[in-house]
């Protein structure tokens, strides 16, 4: 049943979020720490065990692979409701803060990439396919 | 004439969440339509859709002076709840469905180091630039150099050690264009800085932090990794709020 999917996905969810703001309040500061990063790990941790597989498999993991789908939608109505009014009236100083900002930030990913083991690029998209997985 | 337009106005506020699904949909195939014909392809749908969808933010945000771009148009107030946090979070999640725990474990470190990494040369990046524009009391540097980590942290930061009030205003305006210019710049440069494994994407991830930010980048460069940045990009915040008040706070003081 794709509920049982949904589900899953959303009990990750909210135990993950429960989880980051304890980590917030442990170590003080007045933020969700991970807490969406903690809910991945747990999908996909019962994704990978037997005990979840009912859950994971068929017609439920089809509930899951629909909100997946449904991400660069959710994205782009995200974007349509940015405060980018107030971007452009920070004026020069919050530009080039974030601006500079941002390209140092691109110029470092090589750079840190490099350390530690290294993953092999994707294969190419297959466009026909693509929102489909 | 006048009941049919009160009756829609009544329809499409009250279904706010079907209509967003609508506009959106309308804007991703307009894009892709774009993409193909004047393109060819070589800029992605998706991206010219959150590029669109950025402008629309910017005309919402003009003509009624709300914050929410275009989801402070009563029509469109849905597209607000459809890309506010907890929908933008569940898609988030949904896509670590079909992750490869191998992966993840193979950058563990490199991730925490990029998020360390991220905070920190954001703020000096940010600091420095407000030192450039003549600020002089540590109080408003640190609050303008955690601006440049996120919106978020910012305001966080200058509210914990007593910011005025416009210069934690110009703190989330430059942590809103950190988010932007990563949603529209990230597939551009994605070529050249070798954003095309899931272990680049959590170097990314943590080194950008801005989920809005790396969430758009991500979508419109391969969706596929999406969640490798995000589970980065996730904890980018928390460090941001810890660091900022304390540690980054005290060394800015002791140097001013």
């Amino acid at each position: 049943m794709i509920i049982y999917g949904v589900a899953l996905l959303s009990v990750c969810m909210v135990i993950g979020l429960f989880t980051g703001e304890i980590l917030g309040v442990l170590i003080g500061v007045q933020a969700n720490v991970g807490g969406v990063g903690i809910a991945m790990l747990l999908l996909v941790l019962a994704c990978s065990h037997p005990m979840f597989k009912s859950l994971t498999e068929g017609a439920s993991g089809a509930g899951i692979k629909f909100w997946s789908a449904m991400y660069i939608p959710i994205v782009v109505a995200m974007a349509a409701r940015q405060n980018v009014v107030a971007a452009v009236d920070g004026g020069m100083l919050a530009l080039l803060a974030g601006t500079i900002a941002v390209l140092v930030s691109f110029a470092l990913v090589p750079v840190i990439s490099k350390i530690g083991p290294q993953s092999d690029p994707l294969p190419p998209i297959d466009e026909s396919a693509k929102g489909e997985d | 004439m006048d009941i049919t337009i009160e009756l829609l106005e009544k329809v499409f506020s009250r279904n706010g969440l079907i209509v967003a699904f609508a506009a959106v949909g309308l804007i991703t195939w307009f894009s892709y339509f774009l993409s193909n014909k004047l393109t060819h392809g070589r800029i992605h749908g998706s991206a010219i859709a959150i590029t669109l969808g950025l402008v629309a933010a910017y005309i919402g945000g003009k003509a009624t002076g709300g914050s929410t771009g275009v989801a402070d148009i009563g029509l469109l107030a849905g597209v607000g709840f459809m890309g506010g946090g907890m929908m933008r979070d569940f898609a988030i999640v949904s896509t670590a469905f079909g992750v490869h725990i191998g992966e993840l474990k193979k950058a563990g470190i490199v991730g925490i180091v990029s998020i360390f990494a991220g905070v920190i040369v954001s703020f000096i990046v940010g600091a420095v630039v407000a030192v450039m524009f003549g600020y002089t009391d540590a109080i408003s540097i640190t609050t303008i150099g955690a601006g440049a980590v996120t919106y978020i942290v910012g305001p966080v930061t200058g509210t914990a050690i007593g910011a005025s009030s416009d210069v934690i205003a110009l703190s989330v305006a430059a942590g809103l264009v950190k988010s932007i210019l990563v949603m529209i710049g990230t597939p551009m440069v994605a070529k050249y800085i070798g954003l095309n494994n899931p272990q680049s994407a959590m170097v990314f991830g943590g080194l950008m932090g801005t989920t809005s930010g790396v969430a758009g980048g991500l979508a419109a460069t391969d969706p596929r990794l999406v969640p490798y940045g995000a589970m980065t990009a996730t904890f980018y915040t928390g460090v941001g709020c810890l660091m900022g008040p304390s540690i980054l706070f005290l060394i800015v003081n002791a140097i001013y």
